[in-house]
């Protein structure tokens, strides 16, 4: 603007609209502020710098070697080193995502990850659609207490509540004190350090994550549209299943994704109640890091894992800006 | 507040002569020149230009999206206009923060604050002001008096009636003495009784006080009520400013008609046009139609005769005028109570809306279903729209 | 109908029991004299006692508390401006990608986000001499990262569904800025504020995967020693200990509830 000769009196309306829309723009700028532009702009950094950034020195590392040194691996570039070296090192580095995907065992414990983390996850929404569906048609107060009654355990300690399953399941736990004190069973079941024992786990310490969605969805659901199918000629299980579930998979979607993600990555539930046996890629990364001290291959673990989760982690963030925008 | 009742003490008179917008060379105190805003693509508001008097009770009129309530929030400060500029008093507001801005709004939702009480809500802007503690405290206890809450000062808004958060958020807007009042749909929370009573409550305040008012309505009813001028929006555009009366009686669009009371179209072309008078005539109306007021078209011109339902009588007797005057079989017969509504068909296939006041138990012509009917309305009832 | 009403309740009901009797289990063996924990051997506190003088467990709960104590108190303060700038600031550069992070730590592997942590401090360490070694400091900041991501969804979602008109009522009476986010906006979103940090302190206080790999040595939390007594087998006095934690959080979220649907009654926008 400072090239435009000064605006005499009686200015036309381009120049009128010239002011007004630097005028409009100071203003703005003067909203923007250093306070707005520190709001978005500390939590940014640290997430940066403390979530974003770790994901690639993990990457970087994962294409190092491991060596007897203080951090344990190679470096990868030497910082003054030439490209040509630096190039060197990157290929021979690559061995680590071979031998991932050439032994057999690591492939195994990807596909048995999923694998239980998928049956568990369809075993957690059985239970708890009847929850969040009973929630959701109760009313005031008497959903108030389900609600809080849901989300209690949530608060109480993870590993405690993995924890008390190991009392339950043991070889003379509860459960076989009450099967053989009623006869059903003469030799104490073996459940712990089970596969069942993991689903178990799984399906118990996630409930409260699919139910809150779950609920979530059934709640916004209007019950004159059951009452409407029902009205047309629909029987309850029909209108169940052609009503109430089509309208509820955003919350079925959510809260599996919600159960499945930590699911293929947890290390807790089959470290305590798993079978030696038991393989899962969570576990499968810790002892790489701390048994055998292989940070490179432990890195590549976790890189191969996030490739895995990459999809479902976009589609949960898919989910909720839907829900946003709606 | 004394202030400003003095300072309307002269005005008041000049006002019932001559309304202060048709005095020549009055000094507008909000003067909106050619503001647009755009929302991307969007145009909300499209080159509005608009002086608002001191003193008036002014209604921007639209319906949805109509572009009222972001023009509202332009004078705020809380959207800027994409081009044009906004001046009260005399101040340019562009780049005026809306904390900085001689204006209070009273908000849809009352916006009043849940944390705190009702007192805290009405001091909460003089305090931000840094106004003197006893001073608030008077000013806060006068202004809650005024608006009947005086007792309720410490309830929290959850506490209230739909009708007493209307008066807090009204008390939290005034008290600040801001020139400029604007106001968000002010009635539309309120069922239709408390709203009558309101309406006059509210236009007791605005004389007293002496501040200048803008509202925002979609009810039509309601600007007529409250308005000292009404500004009727559509698309963006303001397309009529005039009283309640003359946009009632004289619209000037079709849009206007029949957005504001209902109205009866007569589609027409212009075969007689003189400076104070033209004759239409006008094949779906089956009759010639006069209006004793000039419009400036050209010759053959398709124009449009709007007359309103109450404006057309109704009789079994020819009334033996050779303008205005249709005939048609009544369709149907709504009783409304104080009124009731004819739809009369004309041989032409066009329906006639006719509202006559209840003659039930009252001696007086009756009018039933199949009934031959003549309608006739007077020359001066009806105006000729040319848009 | 009704048949239907039977099968919901009964099979929410079990779902109920399922959720519930682990823990009742737990603290009734809590109690149990026998060291066979699960043979029953008669009322008894002897466990209770046996863990107050367990100097290990009592080292690593308040190491613990304290961690958990900064840890929620930093993720409030940064998860509240991180949901304040996804949902009252408007579009800016980069806020797809703003929202990813802060979304991404709340279903991230625990395995993946302790591990790319550690490798983080280890690197950093080596590039700018900081942190120097791993302990406290470094859990703090692990437990920081992943907690402000769930105080931002709270936030977030309180503010998504609070009247932005109240923020331009406070506005219009005269307030700038930094007073409006003070006057209104905290106060009335302090229930999200209030349970965000209750959460995300009970989240610190849990943790065993991320601080396994970002602390140092000697400084076990308390996840971390249960871990290692629990590894071993099932242990009489960490039933005493979960009893007790399970207590103090059955109670602290019992009263943090009462007290939130009180102001939450409070603050309620009114229905018209």
């Amino acid at each position: 603007m400072s090239g435009k000769p000064p605006v005499q009196a009686g200015p036309t309306v381009a120049a009128v609209d010239a002011i007004t829309q630097g005028l409009a723009k100071y203003n703005f700028f003067r909203r923007v502020s250093w306070g707005r532009l520190a709001v978005i702009a500390v939590p940014m950094l640290w997430l940066a710098v403390f979530f974003f950034v770790p994901f690639l020195v993990v990457f970087k590392i994962s294409l190092a070697e491991t060596a007897i040194a203080i951090p344990p691996y190679t470096a990868l570039l030497e910082w003054v080193g030439d490209m040509e070296e630096a190039y060197v090192t990157l290929k021979l580095n690559l061995g680590n995502y071979l031998y991932l995907l050439d032994d057999v065992f690591y492939l195994d414990a990807y596909l048995s990850s999923i694998k239980i983390a998928g049956i568990s996850t369809f075993c957690t929404l059985l239970v708890a659609f009847p929850i969040a569906y009973l929630m959701a048609r109760s009313n005031g107060s008497t959903r108030a207490l389900l609600l809080a009654l849901v989300i209690l355990p949530f608060w109480t300690s993870f590993l405690l509540r993995v924890y008390a399953w190991m009392g339950i399941l043991k070889k003379n736990g509860l459960v076989n004190d009450i099967l053989m004190g009623l006869g059903i069973v003469d030799e104490p079941l073996t459940m712990l350090q089970t596969d069942f024992a993991v689903y178990l786990g799984i399906v118990y310490t996630y409930l409260p994550f699919m139910v809150l969605p779950l609920y979530s969805a059934l709640e916004k659901l209007d019950m004159t549209l059951l009452e409407a199918a029902e009205d047309l000629g629909s029987r309850p299980v029909t209108s169940f299943f052609l009503i109430t579930l089509p309208l509820s998979l955003p919350g079925i979607v959510a809260g599996c994704l919600l159960v499945f993600i930590p699911a293929v990555g947890e290390f807790v539930i089959p470290a305590l109640l798993g079978s030696p046996d038991t393989l899962m890629i969570g576990r499968v990364l810790w002892d790489e890091f701390f048994l055998n001290r292989d940070w490179p291959m432990a890195s590549a673990v976790a890189i191969m894992m996030l490739i895995i989760l990459v999809l479902p982690i976009m589609l949960i963030r898919n989910s909720q800006g839907k829900e946003e925008s709606a | 507040m004394t202030s400003a009742v003095t300072e309307m003490q002269p005005t008041t008179p000049a006002q019932q002569e001559i309304p202060v917008w048709k005095q020549e060379g009055a000094e507008p105190f909000l003067q909106i020149q050619g503001v647009t805003k755009k929302f991307g693509e969007f145009t909300a508001v499209d080159n509005v230009s608009l002086d608002i008097y001191k003193n008036e009770l002014f209604c921007l009129l639209g319906g949805s999206g109509s572009g009222k309530s972001t023009l509202l929030r332009m004078l705020a400060g809380f959207e800027n206009p994409t081009s044009g500029r906004i001046l009260i008093d005399g101040v340019d507001m562009s780049g005026v923060e809306p904390w900085k801005r001689p204006v209070n709004m009273m908000f849809q939702s009352y916006a009043l604050f849940p944390h705190l009480s009702v007192a805290d809500n009405v001091a909460f802007g003089l305090k931000r002001e840094g106004v003197a503690r006893a001073e608030i405290k008077q000013r806060v206890g006068e202004m809650l008096e005024m608006v009947q809450l005086g007792h309720l000062g410490r309830r929290k808004p959850s506490q209230l009636s739909g009708g007493q958060r209307q008066r807090v958020a009204l008390a939290r807007a005034l008290v600040k003495r801001p020139k400029l009042l604007l106001l968000d749909e002010p009635l539309g929370a309120l069922d239709k009784k408390l709203r009558e009573e309101t309406q006059f409550e509210l236009m007791n305040i605005q004389e007293e006080l002496g501040v200048t008012f803008v509202v925002v309505t979609h009810d039509q009813e309601e600007a007529m009520t409250l308005a000292t001028r009404i500004g009727v929006m559509n698309h963006g555009v303001i397309v009529q400013t005039d009283e309640p009366h003359d946009v009632y009686e004289y619209p000037s669009s079709r849009f206007v008609a029949e957005f504001i009371g209902s109205v009866n179209l007569f589609e027409g072309k212009v075969i007689e046009d003189k400076p104070d008078s033209v004759r239409i005539k006008s094949k779906e109306a089956g009759s010639t139609l006069f209006i004793n007021h000039g419009i400036s078209c050209s010759p053959d011109q398709i124009v449009h005769v709007a007359v309103r339902p109450e404006k057309i009588r109704l009789s079994h007797e020819n009334p033996g005028q050779s303008d205005n005057c249709l005939s048609g079989v009544i369709e149907d017969i709504a009783y409304m109570g104080s009124l009731s509504l004819f739809r009369v068909k004309l041989a032409s296939g066009k329906e006639v809306r006719i509202t006559q006041p209840n003659f039930d138990r009252r001696i007086g012509e009756r009018f039933t279903w199949d009934d031959k009917v003549f309608l006739h309305w007077d020359e001066e009832s009806s105006v000729v729209l040319t848009s | 109908m009704k048949r239907r009403s039977l099968f919901l309740n009964s099979s929410a009901t079990l779902g109920f029991i399922f959720l519930y009797a682990p823990i009742i289990a737990l603290i009734i063996y809590s109690f149990n004299a026998s060291k066979l924990v699960t043979v029953w051997g008669g009322w008894s506190l002897k466990w209770y006692v046996s863990l107050f003088n367990n100097d290990q467990i009592i080292d690593a709960a308040l190491l613990s508390v304290k961690i958990a104590f900064i840890s929620a108190t930093a993720a409030v303060v940064l998860g509240t401006m991180a949901g304040f700038a996804l949902s009252r600031l408007g579009p800016f550069r980069g806020k797809m990608i703003f929202s990813g992070w802060v979304t991404a730590p709340l279903v991230m592997p625990e395995v993946i986000t302790g591990l790319s942590l550690l490798l983080l401090f280890v690197a950093m360490e080596g590039m700018f001499g900081w942190p120097s070694g791993r302990g406290a400091s470094t859990i703090i900041i692990a437990h920081v990262t992943f907690c402000m991501a769930y105080v931002a969804v709270i936030v977030q979602a309180r503010l998504s569904s609070m009247d932005e008109s109240l923020e331009e009522a406070a506005m219009d009476l005269g307030a700038k800025p930094l007073h409006l986010f003070f006057l209104v906006t905290l106060p009335l979103i302090s229930p999200a504020i209030i349970s965000g940090w209750l959460l995300a302190f009970t989240l610190s206080l849990d943790d065993l995967v991320i601080a396994s790999f970002v602390s140092g040595p000697g400084n076990s939390t308390l996840p971390m020693v249960i871990f290692s007594k629990v590894r071993l087998g099932v242990s009489p006095e960490v039933n005493a200990l979960a009893t007790l934690m399970i207590l103090i959080v059955a109670i602290g979220v019992g009263l943090g509830m009462w007290q939130l649907r009180r102001q939450e009654k409070l603050l309620a926008q009114p229905e018209n």
